[in-house]
């Protein structure tokens, strides 16, 4: 007994040396299995241990990862060129069978609550042309291939042929190519890994990483400041300020890929349950229906002020999807301007010169301050005479609701992929069995020629003639006020000194995104 | 006390006035409780701020250090919050939201246990066993998460935070009556109170309660400190009174994601002030504790 | 008998409690999945059947031993519970510990001198105690012991040493380490209790006839203190301590999310945080089939030590 406490204690000291990164996350990790449930914490760690055909860089741009390159060799064709010389952690080499495997065993994963189906559901054939090289079939044109492909993590034919999700979690299984290995897996507490020292990329900095999970921002944050970890994610906004101007400490920021936006009930043509006239009696045409009703709403939010008060800089304020830089984001959409004035005459003019009372819903513990960015909303529609209530609920009953449509206003985000056709699907389209659109469109927003439009689009694989007509696109959805945008979140990490982070818009935290910083 | 000197008359009452004010910590306790409670009732007319209508509030006034002057020129004397929310209105009204959970609840808990309670103790037999499965069924459940449950269920709501609070506390108090009824029920009075064949009720609340009280009492001031503190725990949690109408332990929650970055007045001053408030509440209690219990006389 | 009535009652309740709030897919699900996959997720989850029908599974499949399988680990729901339990049963016990070894002494003293200024301090305190918000006073304790002085860490459990095929922190001094700020944040409200307890038993028992006859005997004060009185005031501590480990476990909820401690405890609140039924639904269960397990041997141990008990229920 003593001989154990002696030997853990010494593994303990021996540990705290330089080789060893220790960084937390605030978002639970909850399974190890790559194909079992997508969610962001699980992608990261699939990053960690797995690669994927194509990899994304810290911009959210596709990079060559298990395949060197791609084309589309006919129109409804994509080949995949892939590299030679990769092998899985426990020595298995990688050939184009691992790849048609994973494309076999992705829609497969029993009880999977949420699958990676839905990216390789546009493969209608794949075709192994030598080891090395793979074809997929597509119905139609379909440019989305690579997009969509940089979302599955490639595992191994062999080894892999009859695995479990409780043996990845348990961690017999957890063998991929990525440039970690895992060493132990405690659920919920941490994930120990070790450098792969054949790894086939940019050799990871340290060789040995502490991947712990520590959900309360505060305590992420105290972990930090006490030393006991070297990196954090999701720097609470609350300690920005404490953090920019403490030496101890160094923080990576880049603007994210996720927008937080308003979404108004376009379901009801008549009342709509959260809006009252000024006494309190329902009204019985659903005013939030009228452009010009979005447009004032929108214009009496101080963007700005959001930012900088209530997110303290970590935003920014944006009218659209996806912030500058991003395939597709357009440059002449700017974030609508502060106009009370101009918000109370349009008011008037759409025939509510006194306003009215609206409810405006919410997360209260989903995004960063999301609870009270709604209460500054609350303030701001209030002096322009929209007498504004809020109410703020947990997200499991928010998102519920706002599921079956039964708010007239609410807030709420979208983490994008980094092309402006995957918004416009999935919050603007009409909602579509047929077309698998529409599934995040709470407000029930609905124009069918914006639809047709986008139905080109997608068949569209020259990708500046498609970047043209999704910007086109954005531009009709967003005069027409579909939703309102109010910020692009930043992504935040800290460090301590000796350690530098490289930000990533696609909010992963990566092991292999640390470094030691140079020396100053 | 007029000039008149009056020969004092030894009523249990004023028995019982003149020992609790014998200690004088005791004494304070009541006086700062009085003072908090009237601060909650009058709370509209002493607040300088109305927290709860957005339309005075400026997120441009929010974070204020105290004593700072905000853009509508009215002074924070204990500063502001996120929202720029003069912190002493909104301990003021936060008060007034947690006293009305925390009395509140543990007053319908305590009728409504007490009763079934006695009730148990006196029927005995099936009422009894029934009752106490019940009971056993309410205690079988930790309190936060029977709460933490209940509101999910309800959502959220100062009327449902008192629903879950009762819900989850009756159980204690028709324990602590049953347990102390039962041992009173053996004594000679009460036998001899039912060979008078005196009615029922009065047996019960003439006679039974009045010798069950002081451990009620105890019971009963720890439960209005727990409510309060279960209260905040709840807000905390993200299941409790709504954002915009924050009590005590809700502003402490706002403030708690601030005392890193060092502005601690927005979770310091509401923590004091839920500080005193408890703490005169069983200064109180102990003191009405021991002039109560009848086995400490003499 | 009556035990197995109360499980089942409960198992009803929990069970339509949980599956009334919300809808896991909807929390589950990944944003962007279209009306296909959804449709495959409720089917997986088992989510297409009517309530009574789910409650009939479940029912039937608990009588065997199996919880359910938790929605996002893939794993049965008792593994995944049981996986986490010795963190918070150490945690839970640790405060146990505490709040004996400091509560008790001093509650001790606070009964024996009444009117000491001491004792006036030691019961003003444990006012404190009762009062103050588990969190808040978590979130203070990390402020000043690890991030103002640096002398504990402040999260996380730190190292573990294994015996009989599970994890403790206490064997290492690393363990020991981490453990130590949650415990005293756990324990507080119990220290307070205990040293209320004690001393009211304290004050009680030395006005009871056979302390006095005691003394009057003659006995040293010593004797009387630690014999009569203490036997006698250990009933209700014992009770209340034994009550409230049930309850610490539960409450181990809010110490566990501030100090990030992988107890069951946390488990439960991400369960919470993602619908994820089967676990809260197991996790629930269990707490109550550990409180029906505690006041059962509490009600064995009072009778064994109470006589008067013993008489009442002869009578």
């Amino acid at each position: 007994m003593r001989q154990t406490i002696a030997a853990l204690f010494l593994a303990g000291t021996l540990s705290a040396g330089a080789q060893t990164l220790t960084m937390a996350v605030g978002a639970p990790v909850t399974s190890l299995d790559a194909h079992f449930h997508q969610l962001s914490p699980n992608n990261a760690v699939a990053s960690m241990l797995f690669d994927r055909l194509v990899n994304t860089d810290a911009q959210a741009r596709n990079v060559p990862g298990l395949a060197e390159s791609w084309t589309a060799i006919a129109p409804d064709i994509w080949e995949f060129r892939l590299r030679r010389g990769v092998r899985f952690h426990n020595g298995q080499e990688f050939t184009a069978e691992d790849v048609a495997f994973t494309i076999a065993r992705v829609p497969n994963v029993p009880n999977s609550p949420s699958s990676f189906a839905g990216f390789v559901r546009p493969i209608t054939r794949v075709e192994i042309v030598d080891p090395h090289t793979i074809r997929f079939s597509t119905n139609g044109p379909y440019p989305l291939l690579p997009q969509d492909l940089s979302n599955i993590y490639i595992l191994d034919s062999t080894t892999h042929a009859q695995a479990t999700t409780e043996q990845f979690n348990a961690g017999p299984m957890a063998v991929g190519t990525g440039p970690f290995r895992l060493i132990r897996h405690a659920n919920g507490d941490r994930i120990e890994l070790e450098r792969n020292a054949e790894y086939w990329g940019t050799a990871p900095a340290f060789a040995r990483v502490n991947y712990r999970m520590i959900t309360n921002d505060s305590a992420r944050a105290a972990a930090l400041l006490a030393g006991d970890v070297d990196v954090i994610d999701q720097v609470p906004t609350a300690d920005l300020a404490r953090l920019r101007t403490d030496s101890r400490v160094a923080l990576a920021e880049t603007v994210g890929l996720r927008v937080i936006y308003l979404s108004f009930d376009h379901s009801r043509d008549d009342a709509t349950p959260f809006v009252t006239d000024n006494d309190g009696r329902p009204i019985a045409r659903n005013p939030l229906k009228d452009v010009r009703v979005r447009r004032a709403l929108s214009m009496a939010i101080d963007r700005a002020a959001i930012t900088s008060r209530v997110m303290e800089g970590s935003a920014t304020p944006s009218g659209q999807f996806l912030p500058p830089g991003i395939f597709s984001h357009v440059p002449d959409i700017a974030a609508p301007a502060f106009d009370a004035e101009g918000a109370r005459r349009l008011l008037a003019e759409a025939g509510f010169p006194q306003g009215f009372r609206i409810t405006l819903h919410g997360p209260n513990d989903r995004y960063p301050n999301d609870g009270r960015i709604i209460q500054a909303i609350g303030q701001m529609w209030t002096r322009i005479g929209v007498r504004t209530a809020i109410d703020a609920q947990t997200w499991t009953t928010f998102v519920a609701r706002a599921g079956r449509a039964e708010f007239s206003a609410f807030l709420i985000g979208w983490g994008s992929n980094p092309e402006g056709s995957h918004p416009l699907r999935n919050l603007i389209a009409c909602q579509s069995r047929e077309r698998g659109w529409g599934n995040s469109n709470r407000g029930r927003y609905c124009n069918e020629a914006l639809d047709q439009g986008l139905v080109r689009a997608l068949q569209t694989l020259d990708d500046a003639d498609r970047e043209r007509q999704l910007m086109a696109l954005q531009r009709q959805a967003f005069e027409d006020v579909a939703i309102v945008p109010l910020h692009i979140q930043t992504n935040i990490w800290a460090a301590r000194r000796g350690f530098e982070v490289t930000p990533r818009a696609d909010e992963l935290s990566l092991a292999q995104s640390v470094r030691p910083a140079a020396a100053r | 006390m007029s000039g008149v000197v009056l020969a004092p008359v030894e009523t249990p009452l004023r028995r019982f006035v003149s020992e609790f004010f014998a200690s004088s910590i005791a004494a304070i306790g009541l006086a700062v409780f009085v003072v908090i409670a009237l601060a909650a009732i009058f709370a509209p007319w002493i607040a300088p701020q109305n927290p709860y209508d957005l339309a005075v509030l400026d997120i441009m006034d929010g974070r204020l250090e105290p004593g700072a002057v905000g853009g509508s020129g009215m002074t924070h004397w204990l500063g502001t919050d996120d929202q720029g929310r003069d912190m002493l209105s909104g301990i003021i009204y936060g008060l007034r939201i947690s006293l009305l959970v925390g009395v509140g609840s543990a007053f319908i808990a305590c009728m409504v246990g007490a009763s079934l309670g006695m009730l148990a103790a006196y029927a005995g037999g099936r009422t009894d066993s029934v009752i106490m499965r019940v009971v056993d069924l309410q205690l079988s459940f930790p309190t936060i998460l029977a709460a933490l449950m209940i509101l999910a269920f309800l959502g959220k709501g100062v009327m449902n935070v008192v629903i879950a609070l009762v819900l989850v506390e009756w159980a204690y108090y028709a324990r602590t009556v049953r347990g102390s009824a039962l041992v009173e029920r053996r004594r000679e009075y009460i036998e001899a109170a039912i060979c008078l064949a005196l009615p029922t009720r009065r047996i019960l609340f003439n006679h039974l309660l009045p010798n069950c009280l002081p451990p009620l009492i105890v019971v009963g001031t720890m439960q209005i400190a727990r409510a309060i503190a279960l209260e905040a725990t709840l807000s905390f949690l993200g299941l409790g009174v709504p954002i915009t109408e924050p009590s005590l332990g809700l502003l402490i929650a706002n403030g708690y994601e601030y005392m890193l970055s060092g502005k601690y007045w927005i979770s310091f001053y509401p923590g004091i002030a839920l500080l005193i408030t408890i703490v005169s509440i069983n200064l109180v209690g102990d003191q009405l504790r021991d002039v109560l219990n009848p086995r400490l006389k003499k | 008998m009556q035990s197995g009535f109360v499980m089942l009652a409960m198992s009803l309740l929990v069970f339509l409690g949980v599956y009334a709030v919300g809808d896991p897919v909807e929390i589950l699900i990944s944003p962007d999945a279209d009306q296909f996959e959804r449709e495959r997720a409720v089917r997986a989850l088992g989510l297409d059947l009517p309530l009574w029908q789910q409650y009939l599974v479940f029912l039937g499949r608990a009588l065997q031993g199996d919880l359910g399988r938790s929605f996002v680990f893939n794993e049965p729901a008792i593994q995944i519970i049981l996986q986490r339990m010795p963190a918070t049963l150490e945690l839970a016990f640790g405060s146990m510990f505490l709040s004996i070894l400091i509560g008790l002494p001093l509650g001790l003293y606070a009964g024996l001198k009444p009117d000491s200024p001491v004792s006036k301090g030691i019961m003003a305190t444990s006012i404190l105690g009762f009062s103050l918000p588990t969190f808040w006073v978590g979130l203070m304790l990390i402020m000043v012991f690890a991030v103002q002085l640096g002398w504990l860490p402040s999260t996380g459990r730190g190292d573990t040493a294994e015996i009989l095929g599970t994890r403790w922190s206490f064997l290492t001094w690393d363990g020991l380490r981490h453990i130590l700020l949650p415990a005293i944040n756990l324990s507080l409200f119990k220290i307070s209790l205990v040293i209320r307890l004690t001393r009211a038993g304290v004050r009680e028992t030395m006005l009871m006839d056979y302390v006095k006859f005691a003394r009057a005997k003659g006995l040293s004060p010593n004797r009387v203190t630690f014999v009569h009185v203490f036997k006698n005031i250990l009933i209700p501590v014992v009770t209340v301590v034994g009550l409230e480990l049930g309850g610490t476990i539960a409450f181990s909820v809010v110490t566990e999310s501030v100090f990030a401690w992988p107890g069951m405890g946390k488990l439960i609140i991400d369960s919470i945080n993602v619908l994820d039924r089967p676990v809260i639904v197991a996790y629930l269960l269990m707490i109550v089939l550990m409180f029906i397990v505690i006041n059962l041997v509490v009600d064995i141990v009072y009778t064994m030590l109470d006589p008067r008990v013993r008489l009442e229920a002869k009578a």
